[in-house]
Order: C-alpha cells, then sequence, then structure tokens
C-alpha cells in the first residue's frame, strides 16, 4: 500500500470531488490519493487511540494499532465510495471509519484479559444503589420494580444484554465480539428490554420521572 | 467539578432503562454521523435535520464516544497547533 509521511495540508482542503476523482481514477493519480487518505486515517485512529488508552501502550503498539486501524478503515471507505452522498467533506465522512476502528480495536484491548461480570454483580449494584443513603423512598420502591421486572418480564437473552451493557458496563463492541454478533444487532436486543422494563414500571403505576432524573447528579 | 457518580440510584435508572422517546439505531447513527457533527460545530441544531441521535447517545456509550471523538478531532484541526 501506498503510503505517505504526513497527512498535507493539501489532503486535507481538498474538496470532496477531487478526492472521489482521485480515488475512482486508475494508476498513479490513484495510488498517490490512497497514500493520503491512508496518512489521514493514521492520524485519526492516532488521535482516538491516545484518548481512549491513556498512554498504557508502548509507543510502537500504538503506532501499530493506528495503521492496523487506518488499514482496516481504508478497506471499508474503499468499498463504500458510492455511499458518500456529499452531506459532509469528504474527509470528515472519511475520519469516523477510522475513529471507529480505534475505537472498537481500543475496546477490545482494554477488555482482553478481563473476565466478564456475572449477574450477580449486577443484583449486588442494584441493591447498594437501593440501600444507600442517597435513595428516598420512591427511588428504592422503583429499583425494587425494576429488578423485579429485569427477572420476570425479559428473555434470557435480553436479560444478558441488558445486565451486561447496561449494569456492568461491558462494552457494547466487546459483548458483540464474545456473543458473535453485531453492535446493532445488540442495541436493538438492549432498546426492546427497556421498552419492556418501561411498559412494565408503568403498569405497576411506577412514575419514570425522566427530567428529574436528568437534573440529578 | 466532580464527576457524577454512575452508581447513583438515579444514574443507574438511565442507564437501565435509557431515553424515552425515538431515537436512530447504530448503524443509522454511523451513518449520519459526520453530517450532525459538521452541523454541530457550524451552529446549526442538527436534531432538526436527524432527529432522534442525541436520545440514541443518551442510550448508546459507544456511539456516543464516537460522537464525542469526531467532535474533538474537527475541533482539534481547526485551532492552530500550540
Amino acid at each position: 500500500m501506498p503510503t505517505v509521511d504526513r497527512p498535507s495540508e493539501i489532503a486535507r482542503g481538498a474538496d470532496s470531488s477531487e478526492w472521489l476523482e482521485r480515488l475512482t481514477s486508475t494508476g498513479p493519480e490513484r495510488d498517490a490519493a490512497i497514500g493520503e487518505l491512508h496518512a489521514l486515517l493514521v492520524r485519526a485512529a492516532s488521535f482516538e487511540i491516545r484518548r481512549r488508552s491513556s498512554g498504557h501502550l508502548r509507543a510502537d503498539d500504538h503506532e501499530d494499532l493506528a495503521q492496523q486501524c487506518a488499514d482496516d478503515a481504508l478497506v471499508a471507505i474503499l468499498g463504500k465510495l458510492d455511499d458518500f452522498r456529499g452531506a459532509s467533506r469528504f474527509t470528515t465522512w472519511a475520519y469516523k471509519f477510522a475513529l471507529y476502528e480505534a475505537a472498537v480495536k481500543t475496546r477490545r484491548l482494554a477488555w482482553r484479559a478481563r473476565e466478564m461480570p456475572i449477574e450477580a454483580d449486577a443484583w449486588a449494584l442494584i441493591a447498594d444503589a437501593r440501600s444507600g443513603p442517597q435513595a428516598d423512598a420512591e427511588i428504592a420502591e422503583l429499583l425494587t420494580a425494576l429488578k423485579d421486572a429485569i427477572a420476570t418480564e425479559l428473555t434470557v437473552h435480553q436479560r444478558e444484554v441488558l445486565v451486561a451493557l447496561a449494569l456492568n458496563g461491558v462494552p457494547i463492541d466487546v459483548l458483540a465480539d464474545r456473543l458473535n454478533t453485531t453492535r446493532g444487532a445488540l442495541y436493538k436486543t438492549l432498546h426492546d428490554a427497556r421498552q419492556k422494563l418501561r411498559a412494565a414500571l408503568a403498569a405497576r403505576g411506577m412514575a419514570l420521572d425522566d427530567d428529574r432524573r436528568q437534573e440529578t447528579t | 467539578m466532580s464527576k457524577p457518580n454512575p452508581n447513583h440510584p438515579d444514574r443507574l435508572l438511565d442507564r437501565v432503562l435509557g431515553p424515552a422517546g425515538s431515537q436512530v439505531s447504530c448503524e443509522q447513527c454511523f451513518e449520519e454521523l459526520d453530517r450532525y457533527v459538521e452541523l454541530e460545530l457550524v451552529g446549526a441544531d442538527p436534531e432538526l435535520v436527524t432527529p432522534g441521535m442525541r436520545a440514541h447517545f443518551d442510550g448508546c456509550p459507544a456511539c456516543a464516544e464516537e460522537h464525542e471523538s469526531l467532535r474533538a478531532l474537527l475541533l482539534s484541526e481547526a485551532s492552530p497547533p500550540s
């Protein structure tokens, strides 16, 4: 793959139609455009890895990971050029692929050696919140009803996904890997589970005061 | 300023119940993210063009992080190097 050392100001400033024209051309012009795009993707991936890794990656590992993210993002971009609608600058559109690859890979790295939390951890979390000083009687009652609804209203899969993502803080991409599925499919399951819980709590006459909770820290 | 306690009962309820109202899917969120952030950065209200994105960010930490990252990256390009 052709590469350039640094993303140039010219590359960042090039307009979207110019990018598309060069990337869909043939020969040296296309190779040069791919090299410039790859350099921009490395920069974006490196930016994201730096934000997420808290400096615990060695410099070599950081650079290798950024290159790998840029490679994967480049493949995705070149396969989706026809999807670019011009709703944003081409570079902004391209950046999101590199940021996505870097975010996903960084989350997976952080959880590589970690055990998945078990369901009992989530119940303990709810119990602690219910008995803590910040829970008034109304919130304590809501949390009790919520725990019951999680146990009785959800399918096994919905409960597994909701507990892992919403209570135990497992990143969605990590869970998707372990369950051999996708972020989108898991989020749909989570969304359906949340809807069921909201309906169950409403049926029990529980007020879900979203506005009040938004204001509380 | 102290960070909100993630295990505060209200935060825990937010995480479990998610946002109220309609929202986009993760796939739609990724599709629209570049336009959404550019509109935000010019001071427009991107929810008028793509309703349901903000609610999705409230319910999906991964997509919310990627939204923040794209914003931060574009802002870093707009700022002169220190």
